[in-house]
């Protein structure tokens, strides 16, 4: 199950290219971009690791594609996120966020159902892979 | 092959050269060089080289004559206040206008932001300022400091190895300056061949001329609205004749410091003049001010300070 998670997530993965575009567009903006990675991939899983420090005083995409591709072959079976931190006053907060890297096999969620108290139920969904420790989920 | 070659370049027909050149917008820098530095006719003869060497090759691209990236790291040497760091300014936004780095940012570092203080430090932090200068321009001043002969275990040599790999790499990334004074950068070169065969253009500045750096003095001030009187114009032509003569004299820089000092020598004037202050008072920089300088004294000796 393909995971649909911030911006373009219902588009066709954004080539190399592409993602340079876009981050030359937060780069002219002034913005600062950040490269996360994780293999939990539940959608309320807001904390994901960060791949060095946000990257401040940069001006060419092409900086930062070289820290993207150093993220992906250490984490090559991870997702990626790429985020954009706008720090103009009253903006202070993310700008843009948009997947650059998925594993190769998305094993997508479990759906586990309890009762509860009367005819309640409650409904829970699980990643397969959470199965895992981490740091061993999408080893193929 | 010959042949396609042959009809593409007829398809895209001859080339105004003239007219890439205003299109890039390269002459308004050129010509913003010109206006805006004073003297330094062989550095200004060879940017317009280079920028001819650019186009030329940018247009040689067009026509599918492409050759790979052009090397375009430089070394600048000269004596210190000689301009180095302003024309390196110029230069990202000729390498710009050009289209042969991407963003043209001037990043101007020294051996501190490139060494580190403990094994393991220094590639992080090279690597650091080199993502930041990609794009653009890095300029490293006086560039000898990052190798140390005299200790094997220094850090430098680490941030050179770096370096030459970006430099030979990522040609079309970034373009590297080095600057620093002539001799010692020679030596540099020579105890680091590597360097030497990756820079293209070696490029010396002159010292100024006297008369250049009156004309230079005068646009300083002008820059800060304020002009000398007539009589103050020749105290400032001897003063620079005698501050020649002294040690430590760096062109432009002293300049501009004995400037500084004169602007506080007026402003002391100006409180303690007795009476109203004309508007036209505030600008003017009268002999007095200058005179008042240690390199007026008969025998300057050492106060231990520079340029006073």
């Amino acid at each position: 199950m393909r995971i649909t998670q911030g911006c373009f997530s219902y588009l066709p993965d954004l080539t190399d290219e592409q993602i340079t575009k876009q981050i030359q567009y937060c780069l002219d903006n002034g913005w600062a971009v950040n490269l996360e990675y994780t293999d939990d991939p539940h959608p309320r899983n807001t904390y994901w690791e960060m791949w060095g420090l946000p990257m401040f005083d940069i001006r060419d995409a092409k900086a930062i594609m070289g820290e993207l591709d150093n993220c992906r072959r250490i984490h090559n079976e991870c997702y990626i996120r790429l985020s954009a931190f706008d720090a103009t006053d009253t903006w202070e907060s993310l700008r843009i966020s948009f997947i650059v890297q998925r594993p190769s096999d998305e094993p997508g969620f479990m759906l586990t159902r309890q009762e509860v108290g009367g005819r309640n139920m409650r409904y829970e969904t699980r990643a397969y892979v959470l199965q895992k420790p981490e740091g061993a989920r999408y080893d193929s | 092959m010959l042949e396609v070659a042959d009809t593409e370049t007829q398809n895209h027909g001859p080339v105004d050269l003239r007219a890439e050149f205003a299109n890039a917008g390269i002459s308004d820098v050129l010509y913003g060089l010109d206006r805006d530095l004073v003297g330094l006719k062989p550095v200004k003869a060879r940017i317009r080289e280079i920028a001819s060497l650019l186009l030329v090759e940018r247009v040689r691209q067009k026509y599918g004559y492409a050759t790979e990236a052009p090397t375009l790291h430089m070394s600048f040497t000269g004596n210190p206040g000689t301009g180095k760091t302003t024309v390196a300014l110029r230069m990202a936004s000729i390498l710009k206008a050009l289209g042969f780095v991407r963003q043209g940012q001037l990043i101007s570092v020294t051996r501190d932001d490139l060494v580190g203080q403990y094994i393991g430090h220094t590639a992080p932090k090279t690597k650091e300022i080199l993502k930041k200068a990609i794009g653009g321009v890095l300029f490293i001043d006086e560039a000898y400091y990052l190798y140390r002969p005299d200790n094997e275990r220094d850090y430098g040599q680490e941030a050179i190895e770096i370096l030459l790999q970006v430099m030979e790499n990522q040609r079309e990334d970034l373009v590297v300056i080095l600057a620093g004074y002539a001799d010692r950068m020679e030596k540099f070169f020579t105890l680091n061949p590597g360097f030497r065969s990756r820079i293209a253009h070696h490029i010396d500045f002159p010292d100024y001329e006297n008369p250049e750096l009156l004309s230079i003095s005068e646009t300083m001030l002008a820059r800060q609205n304020y002009h000398f009187t007539p009589e103050a114009r020749d105290v400032m032509r001897r003063y620079i004749e005698r501050r020649r003569e002294q040690p430590y004299f760096s062109n432009a820089r002293s300049i501009r410091n004995a400037l500084d000092r004169a602007r506080l020598r007026q402003a002391n004037r100006l409180v303690a003049y007795e009476g109203p202050i004309q508007p036209e008072m505030l600008t003017m920089i009268e002999p007095g001010d200058l005179l008042g300088s240690r390199v007026f004294l008969e025998n300057p000796g050492n106060t231990g300070e520079i340029d006073a």
